[in-house]
């Protein structure tokens, strides 16, 4: 059986869930009728609160989404669930096992789940899933979870995505968050310490504290500008001096760090005379008890009211549509002067030429698109 | 681009023995398929919405217990109800051969009884599976 | 592939590959005085007893279970009449979680499997005419399994049988549910206290009762290896007997009490070295590493069921062979008594036919075989005794493992088991595919022109109606008042740390139901849930 999009958008229109699923399968497979499809519902989106879930392996993010999402319709908000699995690089297949571990919440009809295969793609998410994003948002789900694949890599792409990005930690992991605090400990706007009824759950938060300590010495959460606000980071070293955890030299190492509380300043803002900012929070869970997890959801929402009343939401749409323009604009040149270049027997010449190092790749590439790009390259 | 089929290996009801299950699941996903699995102890109601939710081509149903002629068909039935008519619908694990016209009958388009071989699963599945 | 020989490499079941021939090199270190021991003797590897079967034969105890109890009554006085020698029950799944017959899940799974459970009016004719001082019971059984205990007790009453005499088995080993058999309801904390005050309870008033039967069966079934079985198995008794340590009671109090349950699966050898090095390694880690005194805490005696996993639907015939020879593998391997399958059980439960072919085979091996009259034949065999030893270090490397993940309820929340277990099933389906195990009727010798069928046994529909008919009377004519009490004390004393088998008791001897009693658990402590690994 064909569906034809128009039909389908107007049972997408009526809340019709099976004709979301479909619209995502769409866009999923990333044919004509996905894109369609994006075109009809994106007039209506713009209103979803996107929460990135993300963090290592077996910190329990499918459980803790669960949980988030029955407090959220406590709170009653819609909720619509995104989870993506990895992809086996053997087969091209995927065992998508989240759907199990949120079982709790997924009878309830106010709740939408759909699991996603990375299909390859490594950012932690999958090529489809602010797509999918899209459609849930024009669905009419307030609340929009998006849990990624955790697979340790850096995940910098939920962060592009969301809204408001939620790192999970467990305890336990002290070496690890010194290898991994660059690459997560930047997108975190909420963190959660899960598991925290094992060992350690002191420790871990300490160290986290300890690390957001470096972007920003305010209070967690939102901190409204003061006349007499001391001024972030020169308080943040002196602290972290007195307390002697990290030695002179060891700070000059952190040049990651140090970028990384730049780009975290651009997102939360500092204690500067005049800001109002956002000192990301560290709240301790225990999901499979769903104890810590209420407080969560608060420190989330209030994220939310920071971004609002900062303006930052408003930038944020910008940033979607500057990120999602350069994203399609790309692709299609690309497509377009390389389809070119292949019909006028040009690509292949020039790979060939490359290969054989006839020619440097730069050069080559400039002769393409200089070729092919057409008028006004 | 080339559609990628999507299988829902579902547990129905009072039924631990998920060893089958869970071997077929992989077998699927080995054979680039990808795979939800509900989890065993789940009612036809949840296992339907998953089926939406998911949007998936193919639902097998494993069942070791002594349900399946309830469950299945409640199963089928309540994905009718809402209008899902391009699923593929397989059964196995040990159905006596006697209940395996009521299975067929309630749409089920193939029943694999115990020790069957994965590839043919595989193939029968990827053969069958409803266009769309 | 070595000159003349047909394979490149030789595997069973397990995929341990096994060298052509074994010689004294094989055994260079094994001592005899030290690693096996005379029968009877620690560390009892050759058997529990110095006599075994000259002394007394194997247990022929035959699993059997459906329909309601009128239905199960008959098949066990059948089984009785046939000559087998203990009582072993199967419920169905309904009663086996904890919900009543008239429960929504319950629809189309009442006696199905096993035999349905509501409350004692069901137990009162499941052993109607059966002298409960005379035979024994096991009941397969894990988080009801104090609720049928209580039951039992309840009828012995009625039959003026003190809480003494009786003898038999629960289950109660929820450890492996968690692991593979999946039949669970609650967490593991209150779980475990369920069991430690069966444990409690049985050792001053029931001491003839075995209070856990710790079970590998279920974890080879769902496709654990011979050494993952025997590894994680005697880690669950491990854990079982630290928890009851924990809990103040002196171990040569219970772990007398403890018994073992094993699959008998088709690798030989494999599988007799399996029994022996389970007896071995228990004895060591009782007495070394648990400080027991007693040799009766050092024993390990099992229960032994062919494995149902290796039956085939196709040829099923064929069956009757298999379990013949792993019934004659427990039989060398020592085990203290053996449900053997019968063959029909790949399609459905087995026909009465099909019940007295097994145990007719248990019969012929004991009387026609001979290998009854010698204790540990196979004892001092190069390749019986290499596998043994081969078992026993895979086991110990496991318990290595295990404990560094925090032992066995950490391994459990971290899916160790459940990876393992999955990984091996997993494997084991690839070599069938691939051929590299042959299956007789199955990937070597099938018959295309086969059509699967058998006679089976049918469970009539009607079941289900008559079963919720005499429960929902047994709710209509009790003594309400009575029975909301033992509830509500029972309720009570959940939430603090008294034994509560005195108040299932009550519960049970008020007519409360099974769903009744563990909806009680099931509010206070809430259900478990699995995250399932592949």
């Amino acid at each position: 059986m064909t569906v034809d999009v128009g039909d389908l958008f107007q049972r997408f229109q009526t809340g019709d869930r099976r004709a979301l699923a479909r619209a995502i399968t769409w866009v999923e497979s990333g044919s004509a009728e996905g894109n369609e499809m994006i075109r009809l519902a994106f007039p209506l989106t713009g209103k979803a609160h996107v929460i990135g879930i993300t963090g290592p392996p077996g910190a329990g993010k499918s459980t803790l989404v669960d949980r988030l999402a029955s407090h959220f319709r406590k709170r009653e908000k819609s909720v619509g669930i995104v989870a993506v699995d990895p992809t086996s690089p053997f087969s091209g297949g995927a065992i998508l096992g989240d759907r199990i571990r949120m079982q709790r919440t997924l009878s309830d009809p106010g709740v939408f789940m759909r699991s996603l295969a990375s299909r390859g793609h490594l950012g932690g998410i999958s090529v489809a899933t602010s797509d999918v994003v899209t459609l849930l948002d024009a669905f009419g789900f307030e609340v929009i979870l998006v849990e990624t694949v955790g697979a340790g890599q850096s995940e910098v792409e939920i962060m592009e995505l969301a809204h408001t990005t939620c790192v999970v930690l467990i305890p336990g992991m002290g070496d690890d968050i010194q290898a991994i605090k660059a690459g997560i400990l930047e997108i975190g706007d909420v963190f959660a310490c899960n598991k925290a009824d094992r060992d350690g759950a002191d420790r871990t938060v300490t160290e986290i504290e300890m690390m957001l300590d470096l972007g920003h010495m305010g209070e967690p959460g939102i901190n409204q500008w003061s006349p007499d606000g001391a001024t972030a980071s020169a308080g943040a070293i002196n602290r972290l001096d007195r307390t002697g955890h990290h030695s002179a030299a060891e700070m000059s190492g952190m040049g990651q760090l140090t970028h990384a509380a730049h780009h975290a300043a651009l997102r939360h803002g500092t204690a500067n005379p005049g800001d109002t900012s956002w000192r990301p929070p560290v709240v301790k869970t225990v999901a499979k008890d769903d104890q810590g997890v209420d407080s969560l959801v608060d420190r989330m929402v209030e994220h939310l009211t920071f971004l609002s009343t900062t303006g930052r939401w408003d930038q944020m749409k910008q940033r979607d549509a500057a990120a999602k323009l350069k994203e399609l604009v790309g692709g299609r040149a690309a497509r377009l002067v390389l389809e070119r270049a292949r019909q006028a027997g040009d690509l292949d010449r020039l790979t060939h030429a490359v290969a054989e190092r006839e020619i440097d790749p730069y050069s080559a590439a400039e002769e393409l698109l200089r070729s092919h790009f057409g008028s006004g390259y | 681009m080339e559609r990628k089929l999507r299988v829902l290996v579902a547990k129905l009801g009072l039924d631990a023995h998920d060893r089958g299950a869970k071997v077929v699941a992989r077998a699927y996903r080995d054979a680039g398929f990808e795979v939800i699995y509900t989890g065993i102890y789940q009612r036809p109601e949840a296992v339907a919405d998953a089926v939406i939710q998911e949007d998936v081509d193919v639902v097998a149903v494993s069942s070791l217990a002594g349900a399946h002629a309830v469950l299945i068909p409640q199963l089928i039935q309540l994905l009718k109800d809402q209008g899902v008519d391009d699923v593929l619908f397989l059964a196995g694990g040990v159905i006596p051969e006697d209940e395996v016209p009521q299975l067929l009958g309630a749409g089920v388009a193939r029943v694999f009884g115990p020790g069957a071989d994965l590839e043919e699963i595989i193939d029968y599945t990827k053969a069958n599976v409803k266009r769309r | 592939m070595a000159a003349g020989e047909r394979r490149q490499r030789f595997a069973g079941v397990s995929d341990r590959e096994v060298k052509r021939c074994y010689g004294p090199e094989d055994v260079a270190n094994l001592d005899y005085a030290r690693d096996l021991g005379n029968p009877g003797e620690y560390p009892y590897t050759r058997g529990v007893h110095p006599t075994m079967y000259r002394g007394k034969l194997w247990t022929m105890r035959q699993f059997a279970g459906f329909g309601t109890a009128e239905e199960t009554n008959a098949r066990f006085k059948f089984l009785l009449e046939q000559g087998q020698t203990g009582l072993s029950t199967a419920f169905d799944m309904p009663t086996l979680l904890g919900y009543d017959s008239d429960h929504p899940y319950a629809n189309g799974e009442v006696g199905k499997l096993g035999v349905a459970i509501d409350s004692l009016k069901d137990f009162e004719i499941l052993f109607d005419g059966i002298p409960l001082d005379k035979v024994s019971t096991s009941m397969t059984i894990n988080p009801p399994a104090s609720v049928m205990l209580a039951m039992y007790l309840a009828v012995a009453e009625q039959q003026g049988v003190s809480w003494d005499q009786v003898s038999g088995t629960i289950q109660n080993d929820i450890l492996k549910d968690y692991i593979a058999q999946k039949t669970y309801i609650y967490p593991p904390e209150p779980s475990i206290r369920l069991i430690t005050d069966v444990m409690a309870f049985t050792a001053k008033h029931v001491r003839k009762w075995n209070t856990i039967s710790i079970s590998g069966y279920h974890i080879r079934e769902a496709g654990a290896t011979a050494a993952q079985e025997l590894a994680f198995t005697l880690a669950d008794g491990m854990a079982y007997v630290e928890a009851g340590i924990k809990a103040g009671l002196d171990v040569d109090e219970f772990a007398p009490r403890l018994s073992f349950f094993f699959d008998v699966h088709n690798d030989f050898f494999e599988e007799i070295a399996k029994f022996r090095a389970a007896r071995r390694i228990w004895a060591r880690v009782m007495r070394e590493k648990y400080g027991a005194k007693s040799p009766r805490s050092w024993m390990l005696r099992t229960h032994a069921q062919t494995a149902g996993v290796s039956l085939t639907a196709q040829q099923p015939e064929n069956n009757i062979v298999r379990v013949a020879m792993q019934a004659l593998a427990a039989v060398l391997g020592g085990t203290q008594s053996l449900h053997t399958n019968s063959y029909d059980e790949a399609l459905a439960l087995p026909t009465e036919e099909a019940v007295r072919i097994a145990l007719r085979t248990q019969q012929i091996i004991a009387e026609e075989s001979g290998v009854a009259s010698v204790v540990d034949p196979l004892a001092g065999s190069y390749y019986v005794e290499n596998l043994t030893n081969k078992l026993e270090e895979e086991a110990n490397a496991y318990f290595t493992k295990i404990e560094a993940l925090g032992g066995v309820v950490k391994a459990i929340e971290k899916n160790f088991f459940q990876q393992e277990i999955a990984d091996s099933a997993y494997r084991f389906q690839r070599r069938v595919m691939k051929g590299d195990y042959r299956v007789v009727g199955v990937n070597a010798y099938a018959d295309p022109d086969e059509k699967l069928e058998t006679n089976i046994l049918k469970i009539n529909p009607e079941v289900q109606r008559r079963q919720i008919e005499r429960t929902q009377q047994v709710r209509a004519t009790r003594d309400q008042k009575k029975a909301d009490e033992a509830l509500a004390e029972l309720h009570r004393a959940s939430q603090t740390s008294e034994n509560l088998m005195p108040h299932i008791v009550a519960c049970v001897k008020a007519y409360c139901t099974v769903g009744e009693i563990s909806g009680v658990w099931r509010d206070l402590w809430g259900e478990y849930r699995e995250e399932s690994v592949y």
